[in-house]
Formats: structure tokens, sequence, C-alpha cells
């Protein structure tokens, strides 16, 4: 699981790249040069029947090319070889069509009995729901041990780092603000599901990757041997941020795990709103930057002037400016036809806030408040 | 049909005078050669187009960070890179060896339909204006990967909708460009020439065509409903509505994986012209690569969901899928091992174009076997969407189609411009294609395999040394292909005077005529003994 953590001046780099070409391998034996060392047993399958077709294929090829580079260098013209005549045989052929099928067929049968096992997410222990936002992941923990937990997953490496104005950590671009946890040794399904578009759930070191499909549930699982932190990414292009929204997954022992279920349900009570608490702009607008700068600033930016034009700036912008109930209409169902996608997955409160932030910021300065029950009235129209 | 030719024999009669002179004559032809030209010139000036987007793709991967472009740039990037290369550049070059070379190889005057022939060329040049132009648009070009999933692409700007009318342009001429090979094919064979002696490169443009009118409507059908999707209200692919954005993936793939063929095959059609005449023997097993190719073409149609193993299909689904994919192998081993066969016990000579064919052979067939190891559904959850892909289907389609394409184009260049090419510049040409190609994909295969996924803008640090060498290979290979064009430029200047036949082991009613080929050959049709 080595990482490389290297400087980052441009030469050194340049100089490891090309003397690389030159010498492969000799310059760092930290690079991989195969899957990733899996930590289930299933994915040591994965990994060892890869290995097997890799070998499998690279005799086969270095057979048929030592054929050909024989001929290559002995029967050549310069050489003085005069060419052979024949140009057919039906016995060859049917040799060379049958002898494969059965090379396929000794590759097949592994490759199946993987499939069958890769598939069966019968009596799992616990059934975690990975939603695809654009461009972050939530997780619902549905079934089993930690029920009713909840919580999104954000990308937490700073701007400054992509934009390379700091330079980059340990884990650039693999690292987030909620891990998703799970207990070492448990069977652990994940029922994937998209709020936009599609996305993939994919975490290499499981052996698990999953499409990620708006209104439909797919599953994958996947039973961890080994805890630690296990860092994969997004696989299906999805928009603008595809790069920059990885999945980080935390496999503890059981008893890590029932004290983080307790912690995070203390937690999720303590931050839970009174649904028909009347607030102040004061009390709103704080809690709805937060939510702007998780859910919001990647497309309307955080200074609000947005994109334009793929994504409009909302400061000054008519819907920001004008009635409430357009706006709200807007959050809870979205925009067809463009990149705003409906956000009712936030609680009432969260949208109230963000919708306040909206309409007193910038030179947004409309004083007014939305209040929970506003956006609650407006989810039962 | 059988008007075509004497008819045309009557009216031009060996006059070129009337044709009209200067940009005229080229927007006006219906001579099968000076289209087959300005295909080849169309789909090199593309290639260029795309290259230089694949190089600002490389530029920004060279090192973690962003540099050179923001991440909605390099999706516009990597779509119209995609696009570009596979409608603009790919299968217009092979269109354009069809158009110069299946006439004179089969002894036609001309193609069957010559004025279709000159419509199927003009629409090019406007599809490949709205998309290079849809980079200028407000919300910039098509971002959505080649393959234009929804529902990503119904959050596109107007740049999609120029994608999409792009597409149904060019399908439009790739269906028409098809209708006339076939026809040509079918039809206009001089006395003599059954389908069974045809040059093999006939025999796999024929098949081809058949692929092109099969599957272009199904893209087009596709590409129409997410129009639909996007500007009248449909619910195809959005599940609130009823649709299903799977749908779109099977659909497309269903036209998009007979199209890796309608690329490879006239690319194994010019290799096996190539392989025979520089081993100074007949190409062995012709049946059976007419057989195999056929088979090929046939199973193409029912693998198309080995691109979507991890959509959650039924695992009945994905083990057909699995099992049928691995049967691709079998007809495609079969080619392989004719044309090493057809190498055994020649006599051979390694001028460009036999370079080319053996970089081909060599290389295509482990972007086969990349294939093989994808197509093992377990194995292909783990490397799907990543850089494997990447690096398995450039082996397949640029050291695949690019290099048997350059191949031909060095084969048939005395022929068409009437000299010799520069060898040495030819060789340096190839020599510097494959080491630069290896270096840009070869280590994409490691990054694949640990984790890297397709169209990113950015990594994380473990796959800096990998993306650092790919993109300086990738700089390399686009300026290499320079060299192509100097040598174009310098045989179209002069040089050397080519023979008829300039290849001592070439073999075809192509190298029966003078070089550079007449304005008009085959008017009275040769007789086949």
């Amino acid at each position: 699981m080595a990482l490389y953590r290297g400087g980052s001046s441009i030469a050194r780099r340049a100089w490891v790249g090309s003397g690389l070409f030159l010498s492969a391998g000799l310059a760092r034996a930290e690079m991989r040069f195969n899957l990733q060392q899996p930590i289930t047993e299933l994915g040591q399958t994965v990994y060892d029947l890869h290995l097997l077709m890799t070998i499998v294929c690279g005799v086969i090829f270095v057979a048929v090319f030592g054929v050909m580079f024989w001929s290559v260098f002995v029967h050549r013209k310069s050489a003085g070889y005069k060419a052979a005549t024949f140009h057919e045989s039906t016995t060859v052929e049917i040799l060379w069509t049958i002898v494969p099928v059965f090379i396929l067929l000794g590759m097949a049968w592994p490759a199946t009995k993987t499939i069958l096992a890769m598939r069966d997410t019968s009596s799992p222990d616990i059934t975690i729901k990975a939603t695809g936002y654009q461009w972050k992941w939530g997780y619902d923990y549905l079934k089993g041990e930690g029920e009713g937990i909840s919580f999104t997953s954000n990308l937490s490496t700073p701007q400054p780092q992509i934009r390379n104005e700091a330079g980059k950590g340990e884990n650039y671009l693999l690292e987030v603000d909620n891990e998703l946890v799970v207990p070492v040794g448990k069977k652990v399904r994940i029922l994937t599901t998209a709020n936009d578009v599609i996305h993939a759930w994919w975490v290499p070191a499981l052996a698990v990757k999953q499409d990620a499909i708006p209104g439909f549930i797919r599953d994958t699982w996947f039973r961890a041997e080994q805890t630690g932190v296990f860092r994969g990414q997004c696989a299906e292009l999805c928009g603008k941020d595809h790069g920059y929204m990885p999945v980080v997954v935390r496999v503890v022992t059981q008893d890590e795990y029932v004290d983080w279920v307790g912690k995070k349900k203390a937690e999720l009570a303590a931050a839970a709103d009174d649904p028909n608490k009347m607030y102040t702009v004061e009390e709103l607008a704080p809690r709805g930057e937060k939510i702007f700068a998780a859910n919001c600033a990647a497309c309307h930016q955080a200074n609000g002037q947005g994109l334009p034009p793929a994504f409009p700036a909302l400061d000054g912008s008519k819907v920001v400016l004008g009635p409430q109930d357009g706006q709200i209409d807007v959050l809870l169902h979205g925009r067809q036809g463009t990149a705003m996608a409906s956000f009712k997955h936030l609680s009432d409160t969260e949208i109230a806030a963000v919708i306040t932030y909206t309409r007193n910021s910038w030179s947004n300065n409309t004083g007014e408040v939305v209040q929970p029950s506003d956006i609650k009235m407006a989810r039962e129209e | 049909m059988a008007a075509i030719p004497g008819g045309a024999d009557h009216a031009h009669d060996h006059g070129h005078d009337h044709h009209p002179g200067g940009i005229m004559r080229w927007v006006t032809t219906t001579n099968h050669k000076d289209i087959g030209s300005m295909y080849l010139w169309f789909s090199f000036a593309m290639f260029i187009v795309g290259g230089i987007m694949a190089l600002v793709i490389r530029a920004e991967l060279f090192q973690p960070g962003l540099q050179v472009v923001d991440p909605d740039r390099f999706n516009q990037m990597t779509t119209l890179h995609g696009l570009i290369m596979v409608f603009g550049a790919i299968m217009p070059a092979f269109v354009g060896f069809a158009n110069w070379m299946i006439p004179l190889m089969i002894g036609a005057s001309d193609m069957a339909f010559a004025r279709m022939n000159n419509w199927s060329f003009w629409l090019l040049p406007p599809a490949a204006i709205l998309l290079t132009t849809s980079l200028l648009v407000p919300g910039g070009a098509a971002a959505s990967g080649w393959t234009l999933y929804p529902p990503l692409t119904v959050q596109m700007g107007i740049g999609m909708d120029m994608a999409i009318f792009a597409v149904h342009i060019l399908g439009i001429s790739s269906i028409m460009g098809s209708i006339n090979i076939v026809t040509t094919i079918l039809n206009m064979r001089a006395p003599g020439m059954t389908l069974m002696k045809m040059p093999l490169f006939c025999w796999t443009w024929l098949i081809t065509a058949y692929l092109v009118i099969a599957v272009m409507p199904v893209l087009a059908g596709a590409v129409t409903m997410i129009l639909t999707d996007r500007h009248f209200g449909t619910s195809f692919f959005n599940a609130a509505g009823g649709g299903d954005p799977v749908l779109y993936q099977h659909i497309f793939w269903f036209f998009g994986h007979p199209e890796v063929y309608i690329i490879a095959i006239p690319a194994f059609g010019v290799v096996s012209q190539v392989i025979p005449a520089f081993s100074r023997k007949p190409l062995f097993g012709y049946a059976s690569m007419v057989y195999a190719t056929s088979s090929i073409a046939i199973l193409s149609f029912i693998v198309w969901a080995h691109h979507m193993y991890t959509v959650g299909m039924p695992v009945a689904g994905q083990l057909y899928f699995m099992f049928a994919t691995m049967l691709i192998a079998v007809p495609t081993g079969v080619k392989v091992f004719n044309w090493v066969a057809t190498m055994w016990r020649g006599s051979l000579s390694f001028e460009t174009p036999m370079l080319f064919s053996i970089g081909f052979l060599f290389l295509f067939t482990l972007g086969g076997f990349s294939g093989l190891v994808l197509s093992m559904t377990a194995v292909d959850v783990q490397l799907h969407d990543s850089y494997y892909v990447v690096a398995h289907f450039h082996y397949v389609m640029v050291a695949g189609a690019l290099f048997s394409a350059y191949a031909g184009a060095y084969y048939w260049l005395p022929k068409w411009t009437g000299h010799m090419y520069d060898e040495k510049l030819g060789k340096l040409h190839f020599w510097l294609s494959i080491i630069f190609f290896n270096m840009t994909f070869f280590v994409q295969h490691f990054l694949g395999l640990a984790g890297m996924p397709r169209r990113i803008p950015d990594y994380s640090l473990q796959f800096a040394e990998f993306n650092m060498i790919s993109s300086i290979g990738a700089f390399g290979f686009g300026l290499s292909q320079l060299v192509f064009l100097v040598v174009v430029l310098k045989c179209l200047k002069g040089g050397e005077k080519a023979p008829a036949k300039p290849w001592d082991g070439a073999e075809g009613l192509e190298w029966t005529v003078p070089s550079p080929a007449p304005h008009h050959t085959f008017e009275t049709p040769p007789v086949l003994k």
C-alpha cells in the first residue's frame, strides 16, 4: 500500500520520468505494476485471475511473435532467402481454430466461478446506501449496526493544493471530510444510486466498482479482512468535478465500530433541528454559508459569481432576488435540462439556511429570512 | 449499374479539359481518385486537430494539480478528441483508401454512384466545423465523453446539440459511402473476378460497409433520443419520467462495438495486402481470412454489453456477454496466425509499409490480449473506466488502425503521386512512432491497474511518474507525425519516378495501370484469366 510521497519540483519529476523510461523499474521500487493488493477474499481471487490471464496471454504472445521474429531475422530477402510458395492448409487452419477454443474454455471456468461469487449479495451484516451527487457521496446506513446514521462525504483537499499554490499532501485528492466507516470481517452490502447523473462507486482494494444510476438501485458487497483506510474514486464521468469525488473507506475493529456508531448517533441527535423554530437572518446565514460551501460553491462559486453561462451567478440573480417560492422551487426540484439538480435531500432547515444566505450575501441584501416551515409547506404542495 | 461505366466512358472520353479548374475542380469532382484524395487529406487534417486536443489532455496530466485547462475544458477535450479521431480521422481515412483503391483493385472505372460519392465527402467538412466551433459557443463543447451518456448529456449547453447534429451528418456520410462501396464491389468487378478472387482489402471493406449500414442508424436514433430528451420533454433516459439511463448505453454500444470493427476490419484488409507483397509469397489462408473476418463482424453484434459490466446487469447477462466476447478471440487469432504464416519462409524485405504492418501485427495483438483480459467480467469490474481501458483501445485504434493506415499510405503513395517516397524519412517516421507510441500508452496499463480512473484532469501523487512518462511520449508521438506530412509533400513535389509496379512482390490490378494512376482508368474492363 505504499503510496509515493515525493517532492514536487518539475525538474526532478521529469528526470525521474525519463530515467524510468530508460531503465525501467530501477528508478522506483515503489511504483506499481499490478492491481492494488486486495484486502478481501474475493479481491484476492480477482487478483489471481488477472495474473493468470496475463501470464497465459504473455506466453501465447511470446510464442506467436517468437515465430514471427524468427521469420523476420532468418527469412530475409537481403540474406538471399528464397520465398516458399505454400499458401493454405486446412489442417493447420482447423488446428489453430480449435486449440484457442480449449484455452478459452480453460479460462472461462475460473472466471465464471468468480462472477457468481461476486454477485452474491445475500445475507449482509450491514447495508449502506451510497448516493452519488455532483460531486460528493452521501451515505445512509440502512440496516444492521449503525442503522440511521447518515452523512455526506466531500473532498477535503484544499483548493490551493489543486491550484498549485500549496504543497500537495500525502493523500492529495483521495481524502474526505467524513469517511465511510465499516467493521472488519462483516459482510457489507452497498446499495448505489445517484441524485443527478451516473456515478460509479469504486474502491480498488475492496475489488468493488458499481455504477450509481439516478432513479435505480444497484448493489455490490465486500467483506474486509484487515483494518485500515482504503481509497478510491468515482469511476464514471459525471461532469466538471468528476476527478474530485473520492471514496474513502475506513475499516475498523468491531469495538471501534461500536464506539464510532455511538458517537455518530449522538452527533446526529445534537444536530437535529426543530422544524417549527423561527429563525433570524443572523441565526440562519452562517449555517447557510457552510451548506453553500459544501453543496453550491463548486458551480456557483464562493463569491456568488458562478461560471456563466453553464453555472449562472447568484449575486444579483433574478431568481435569488425574486419571490421566495421561485427559489425554493428550484432548490427542491432542480432545473430540467441544466446542471441544476434537485437538493431535496437536504433538510428543511438546511434549505432554508442556504436560501437565506444567498439572499443576504455579496451584493444581495434583501434582509429576508426563509423559514424551515416555508420549505416544509413547499414540499407538501 | 452497368450503364455507368459505359456512360462515363462516353461523356469524359479522356478529356480532363472540360473539368472546372482550381477549387471548383474539387468541389464538383465525381472522380473516385480526387474524392479519395480529399478523404485522405481531410482525415489527416482531423487527425492533427484531434491530436492537438490529445496533447492538451496530456499537457494537463503531465503533473498533478491543475495547470493548463480547467476541468470543464478538459472534459470537452476528451470528448472532442474521441469524436474527431473516430468519426473525423480514422473512418474517413479508410473510406479514402476504399475510394482510391477499390475501383483500381476490381478493375472498375469509378465508384457506382459517382455524384453521391461527391456528396458523401462534402458532408464531412460541415460536420467537422460544427464539432470544432462548438468549443467557442457559450457553455463550450460537449463534455460528456465521446460516448455521450445521459443524463450528463442533458445538462450540456448548445455545444451538445452541435455535436449531435455533427454525428447525424457524419452518419449520413458514412452510410452513403458504404452503400456506394457495397454496390461497386457487388456490381462492377471486372469479368472473371469472382468474389473469392477479390483482393482481401475489398472483402474487408464489403464486410465493413454492411456493418456501417447496420449500426449507424442505431447511433443516429440514440443521439436523436438525447436531443428530444434535452429539448422536447421526452424521458427516454430519465428515470423520473419512466425512462432508463442504461437503455442509452445498450443502444450506444449496440452501435459502438461494431464500430470498433468498422475501424479495425479495413485495417486488417490493408495489412493483408502489404504483408504478402513484402513477403513475396501469397497470403496464407485467403478463404479462412474471409471467413474469420465475417465471423468477427457477426460476433461484433452480440457482445455489446461487455462495455457495461458495472451497470448492474443480471449475472446471466454478464456471463453470456463474457462468453460471447471471449469467442471473438478465435477468429482474431486465426487472422494473426495467417499473417504470421504468410511471413513464414517468405523472402522478407522491410520497406516502410512492411514495417508499419509488422508494428500493427505486434501491437494490435497486444491490444487484443488486453481485450481478452478485459472480457473477464470479474477482472473488468476492476479495470472498467480506468486507464487500462484507455491503454487497451489506443493499442487497437492507434497501433491497429492508424499504423495500418500508414502502411497503406506508404504502400500506395507511388501509385497516387507517381513518385517514390523518401524511404529514410519513412523509416524514421516508423521508428519514432512505435517508440513514442509505446512510451505513451504502455505505462497507462500500469496506471489503470493501480486504480487511476479515466477522464480525470488531476490525479493523486502515486500516479505521477507514469503520467509524466506518458505525456512525454505523447508529445514525441505527436511531433513524429509531422515527418509523415513532410514525406507526403516531398513525394507530391517530386522524387524518383515510380514504375507501374514499384514493389516486386505486389499483386493486383492496381499495379497494371501506370504511376501516377491516370485520371480515368479501366474504362474498358480488364479481362482476368
